[in-house]
């Protein structure tokens, strides 16, 4: 059975290089991939009347557009190197999600870049990046 | 000659000012006359009395309606009061519906709508007309307003139009053509027409002039007495940047705010509780008494009665149709959900929120009582307070009194409560708008327009016969709406029962 790399992607350059790093470490394993990319989402947050009636359709736009606009690329990319490759596009914590999905989906390691905000910033409010190192229920590699 | 000449010169712009303001105060005079007397009639026949009563039929129309959905149920809202609290933290809540409209936005999204100056200024009323029995009348038609609501926004769900583009129409209008055309039933059309054209009211009224009234109380009550207009005018633009302009971003900033200071209103008035915690026992004691001896009000105990129950009607909408309006764009493949979701408004906001009003009105001692019977001192129909305040001026000196910094809190509590409620009432009298004249941009601007001018002249209005023809309009929604209610039920109760029977087989999933 051959193993699976969880790889969380969006529009940074540090994505990028993680998905980049992950192709690598395919080609020589044998493992596919699965492009994880999640929209920032709560339950919790509060929305004026006319964008809960919008909201449905709101969605299907961000959904085709982050589609378009980034994962098609991204699949491309990683299928013209000779990888297996499968992608999703969730809502909500991103964290957490790609947490969650790795150990469904019983991935053997989880790549992440670290978009690099540091300093205050990610100290007080932490980075994804750092989230997952916490969580991650699988061997995660963060990548700079 | 040349002192006189100077100090002509030194009072002449003094007298300019002194005539101005008094010519801006008169718009205020003339925008309240007017006002008063066109809306007149539509509030007396709305609030008449049964024959030789002082018991408004309206009241009786709105509590029997509530009793017969809450017996009809079988007391559905503390039956399901726990699987609603579950519903609302998503235990229910598929993962692949993430991104939706989830529970809790749909609730919040409709308490801001309801929690407004109602809950802070009409109960102020209430008491102070009916006294602190009404507060006993208030949570009772608040808790079984749970039922209506719960009715009304299942309903909501059901029968509300989807169009491609992914938007949704819903609401009483939609559910009395399209449920009644169901059922067989005629007139459903007919009942919609009426009910949009009271919610167009309603939204001119309760949901925009009550709220600019009391806000421009209040405010000037801390800066100093100054024309109504202008209030109006700067809330109106603020209001027309949002709705006509689409600036987003000041109405997301107050949907986020204003549930923060929701929580601290109630948080300051569970403080004064506290601090006041001898006086507890007492302050209930005065309520049940007053419920049922009225302590010397206008009315007695029906007056009680008659105050509590329009208060908590006005202030939770329950029965009224408009929370149908905000639950109905919810994306759930189950619409009874949404009728638990929304049953614990009239709980949050009447129960809760109007009842911390009202303790702390009557522990802070804000009315006078005659110390030999016992009795309020009631004057001219109300009863009589310390300082003579009544409506938001009454609750800002109960929390001024223990609290000596809080009418400042108060106030912009009030203007974000004002502007929230605004900005919702603004989307449910545009739905029925568009009900009636169809979709399209300039009909649209039309009514926003209208809505922002009903800013202004409720800012100008003095607040007698602003708050009569609000509640007149927002009842009469509820006349129509609930008479829909009635023959539509049984539709809920067969969604009920199906539901209930696939949650206790476990068909429905909990995914948490």
């Amino acid at each position: 059975m051959s193993s699976k790399y969880v790889v969380a992607c969006d529009e940074s350059p540090a994505s990028d290089r993680a998905l980049q790093f992950a192709i690598d470490q395919a080609i020589t394993s044998g493992a596919s991939i699965l492009i994880v990319h999640v929209l920032e989402w709560s339950p919790y947050s509060f929305l004026t009347p006319e964008e809960i009636e919008e909201r449905h359709k709101r969605r299907k736009e961000e959904l085709s557009r982050a589609q378009s606009a980034l994962i098609d690329g991204l699949v491309a990319k990683v299928s013209s190197a000779g990888v297996e490759v499968d992608s999703t596009i969730r809502y909500g914590h991103t964290a957490k999600i790609v947490a969650e999905i790795a150990s469904q989906k019983k991935a053997s390691q989880l790549f992440i870049g670290r978009t690099g905000d540091g300093g205050i910033s990610a100290r007080v409010f932490g980075s994804v990046a750092s989230t997952i190192a916490q969580i991650s229920p699988v061997p995660c590699t963060i990548v700079p | 000659m040349h002192n006189s000449k100077f100090i002509a010169r030194v009072m002449a712009p003094g007298t300019a000012l002194v005539s101005s303001a008094a010519s801006a105060q008169s718009i205020d005079e003339t925008v309240n006359q007017v006002f008063s007397n066109s809306t007149g009639w539509f509030v007396s026949f709305i609030f008449s009395p049964f024959p030789g009563t002082s018991f408004p039929w309206i009241v009786a129309w709105l509590v029997i309606a509530a009793t017969v959905f809450t017996l009809y149920f079988g007391f559905i809202q503390f039956r399901a009061f726990k699987h609603s609290i579950s519903l609302v933290k998503g235990d229910y809540s598929d993962p692949d519906d993430a991104g939706e409209v989830s529970h809790f936005q749909a609730l919040a999204t409709a308490l801001s709508g309801t929690v407004g100056l109602g809950n802070i200024a009409g109960v102020a009323v209430a008491v102070g007309i009916g006294g602190p029995g009404a507060t006993f009348w208030m949570i009772l038609a608040g808790l079984l307003g749970m039922a209506s609501k719960f009715t009304e926004c299942t309903l909501g769900v059901k029968y509300r139009n989807e169009y491609e583009d992914g938007t949704v129409s819903g609401g009483p209008m939609y559910y009395l053509t399209k449920g009644f055309a169901e059922r067989g039933l005629p007139g459903g059309k007919i009942l919609a027409v009426m009910f949009s054209v009271f919610c167009i009211l309603g939204a001119f009224g309760g949901g925009n002039m009550f709220q600019a009234n009391q806000a421009h109380q209040q405010i000037s009550g801390i800066l100093g007495g100054y024309p109504g207009w202008i209030t109006g005018v700067i809330f109106a633009g603020v209001v027309f940047a949002v709705i006509v302009g689409g600036l987003k971003s000041i109405a997301r900033v107050t949907e986020k705010v204003v549930p923060f200071m929701g929580v601290l209103y109630v948080g300051a008035a569970l403080i004064i509780l506290i601090m006041n915690y001898d006086k507890i026992g007492w302050a209930f004691g005065q309520i049940f008494a007053g419920a049922f001896t009225g302590l010397g009000v206008a009315g007695g105990m029906v007056g009680a009665l008659i105050q509590g129950f329009k208060r908590a009607a006005f202030s939770n909408e329950a029965g009224v149709g408009s929370a149908a309006i905000a639950h109905s764009a919810v994306r759930t493949k189950e619409p009874i959900t949404e009728g638990f979701v929304s049953l614990l408004e009239p709980f949050i906001d009447t129960v809760v929120i109007c009842t911390m009003t009202a303790l702390v009105i009557i522990i802070t001692g804000q009315m006078m009582i005659d110390p030999a019977t016992g009795n309020y001192l009631v004057e001219g129909g109300k009863i009589m307070t310390e300082g003579g305040t009544s409506g938001v001026g009454l609750t800002s000196a109960a929390f001024g009194s223990a609290i000596g910094w809080f009418p400042y809190v108060l106030a912009v509590a009030v203007v974000l409560f004002a502007f929230s409620t605004m900005i919702s009432w603004s989307y449910y009298g545009l739905k029925a708008w568009t009900f009636l004249f169809g979709e399209g941009k300039s009909k649209e601007i039309t009514f926003k327009v209208i809505f922002c001018i009903f800013v202004v002249i409720g800012a100008a209005a003095n607040l007698g016969p602003v708050i009569d023809f609000s509640d007149a309009a927002i009842f009469a929604m509820a006349v129509v709406n609930i008479l829909g209610l009635y023959f539509l039920m049984p539709i809920v109760k067969k969604e009920l029962q199906s539901y209930l029977s696939r949650l206790e087989s476990g068909e429905i999933k909990k995914f948490k």
